[in-house]
């Protein structure tokens, strides 16, 4: 953009030296694209989450640390991380096996199945959250059936994960599913050749091919579960210390006017989030050495 | 391929093949198929007039229109934000180009109500710009800017995670011919690079409405849940369950259920009819 502008103008440095920003390119209009897009990218998400940052930074570090671990915070972080990583595993294990059936078998209705994955992306979380409350609440369509068992479902953290396992089962699938499917049946063929058995086959060929496309889908799916909120506060019953998740203790806070206090707690969460997103590049980092 | 007789290596035995389909199907149904159920029972449980007499509120009227206006506004937007990035990102080469795309995904990464916190840390009263919109009379939050503001956020990745790699794979060398021929740029976009990315684009674009519509969390944080004012069909919702009226709540989720299913409907059309569009992983 400017700087390739200012490279190529009349006070430019000798020819020799190659623009900063991009080498030369035949199609025009990269400074007009690449302007509007960091502008924007700055203007509605850069500058804004800078904000948040900014304002838990008002505090004195000991503020901050007292607001991030105090003992209604720590008990919101252990539910929301904990019922995120069980919905994750569940998933990792269903969401392999739908994986493997729409990748590897003919089956009737393979087509609505497949669509159907996707629910989950399409369906508000708020539609979600009432149906779920409704199904697993004590007298609900599974809720009747979980009570004699002694399962309180709704309003326990047990909703909390329901909820979250709805959320994140196609993040695995759709992770591992191109994986599955471009993955060389030869390889297969070979260890059945040389005696392998199937099974042997499966854990030992295709899992192991498949962990970091099954490790992308587990953090893409658990970091999904941690920041949300609409499907599981109605589920969740939003008791203090025992069933309130940590994004609606932010809500709580901002709506007593706490706003240091709610940012603080945001922060706390974006990065666990953006942790997360490292640990999801490197994995796939990682998994492209192999290509 | 081998005889009919003999099963090839690849080829899992029929018990198998019949309890991994049963178990995917009984889980799916369990956890996919029995809500979307349960929310179409709950809505007529006191007949069809009921719940079509609460869509027809007019409050549940007004979140309706709400709600389209924000996808109205939000999802253009994002959409002409994608194709800026697009072009800049995938047809040109530059330093820290991953850096870029992965803060063009940021968002995703978010939790919807920190999306929601931080514009109300800015334009809220006692943000950056409180006082200044005060003197002016001008509202964002508790209004429609904020909850466009965002739905833009949350929805800011969809378009573009879908157009990079697509324009990515087609490469520039037809960009590159018609540009030597003497093309403009815009010229070469619409004839050149637009017809190959359509279809991409309406995928991107039917993800992005989706989510836009069906926002929750974010809009919650910046709406002030203004009942006929500033409330969107997904708070509506809430709304109405909140005050034991589960009929009502039902039937306003009926209805973007509907959106949800003709969302997957339209999705699943693209896929089969434009197959190199699919799998780049929508949220």
């Amino acid at each position: 953009m400017t700087t390739a502008d200012a490279a190529s103008g009349p006070a430019a440095p000798p020819p020799a030296r190659r623009p900063f920003l991009r080498r030369r390119s035949a199609i025009p209009g990269f400074g007009l694209t690449m302007g509007v897009t960091l502008s924007v990218l700055s203007l509605i998400v850069l500058i804004p989450l800078a904000a948040v940052v900014l304002k838990a930074a008002h505090q004195s570090p000991a503020e901050f640390w007292a607001v991030a671990t105090s003992r209604r915070a720590m008990a919101a972080y252990r539910l929301t991380f904990g019922a995120a990583f069980v919905a994750a595993a569940i998933n990792s294990v269903f969401g392999v096996l739908t994986a493997w059936a729409l990748v590897r078998y003919d089956f009737p209705g393979k087509t609505i199945v497949n669509a159907l994955v996707d629910l989950p992306f399409a369906l508000p979380t708020a539609v979600a959250g009432i149906a779920l409350a409704t199904l697993y609440a004590p007298t609900g369509w599974v809720g009747q059936f979980l009570t004699p068992l002694g399962i309180k479902a709704a309003y326990n953290p047990v909703g909390v994960t329901i909820a979250l396992t709805f959320i994140g089962l196609p993040f695995v699938v759709r992770a591992i599913e191109p994986v599955l499917r471009d993955a060389a049946e030869d390889v297969e063929e070979a260890a059945a050749s040389l005696g392998a058995t199937r099974l042997d086959t499966i854990l030992r060929i295709v899992l192991p091919a498949l962990a970091p496309a099954w490790l992308t889908g587990f953090a893409m799916a658990f970091a999904r579960g941690v920041g949300e909120y609409g499907s599981v506060i109605f589920i969740a019953g939003n008791m203090p210390y025992k069933s309130e998740i940590a994004p609606l203790l932010i809500i709580i806070q901002l709506e007593q006017f706490e706003y240091a206090r709610a940012a603080t707690i945001a922060v706390v969460m974006l990065t666990v989030s953006f942790t997360m997103l490292l640990i999801i590049n490197a994995v796939q980092a990682w998994a492209r050495r192999f290509d | 391929m081998a005889a009919a007789s003999h099963r090839r290596a690849t080829d899992d035995p029929a018990w198998a093949k019949a309890l991994v389909i049963g178990i995917v199907l009984a889980f799916l149904a369990l956890v996919l198929v029995l809500p979307l159920a349960a929310v179409f029972v709950e809505a007529l449980r006191k007949g069809l007039d009921a719940a079509v007499a609460a869509v027809r509120a007019p409050d549940a009227l007004a979140a309706v229109r709400l709600t389209l206006i924000t996808a109205a506004i939000a999802v253009p937007f994002n959409a002409a934000f994608g194709l800026c990035a697009a072009w800049a990102i995938a047809k040109h080469d530059f330093k820290g180009k991953a850096l870029l795309i992965t803060l063009i995904d940021l968002p995703f990464s978010v939790s919807p109500v920190v999306a929601g916190l931080i514009y109300v840390l800015i334009f809220g009263l006692q943000g950056w710009f409180g006082d200044w919109l005060v003197e002016r009379d001008l509202k964002i939050i508790f209004a429609l800017p904020g909850i466009v503001l965002a739905t833009v956020f949350v929805t800011f990745p969809f378009v573009a995670r879908e157009l990079i790699p697509l324009m990515q794979e087609q490469g520039t060398s037809e960009e590159e011919a018609a540009v030597s021929m003497g093309a403009g740029g815009l010229y070469t976009f619409w004839r050149v690079t637009a017809p190959n990315v359509r279809w991409g684009l309406m995928y991107g674009v039917l993800l992005c409405n989706a989510r836009a519509m069906g926002e929750f969390g974010a809009v919650s944080v910046v709406s002030g849940h203004i009942r006929g004012l500033t409330n969107t069909m997904p708070l509506h919702v809430e709304i109405l369950y909140n005050e034991y009226d589960f009929v009502g709540a039902f039937a306003v989720a009926a209805l973007l259920c509907l959106l949800a299913v003709v969302t997957l409907i339209l999705k699943t059309a693209l896929e089969v009819a434009q197959p190199h569009v699919r799998g780049r992983g929508g949220h």
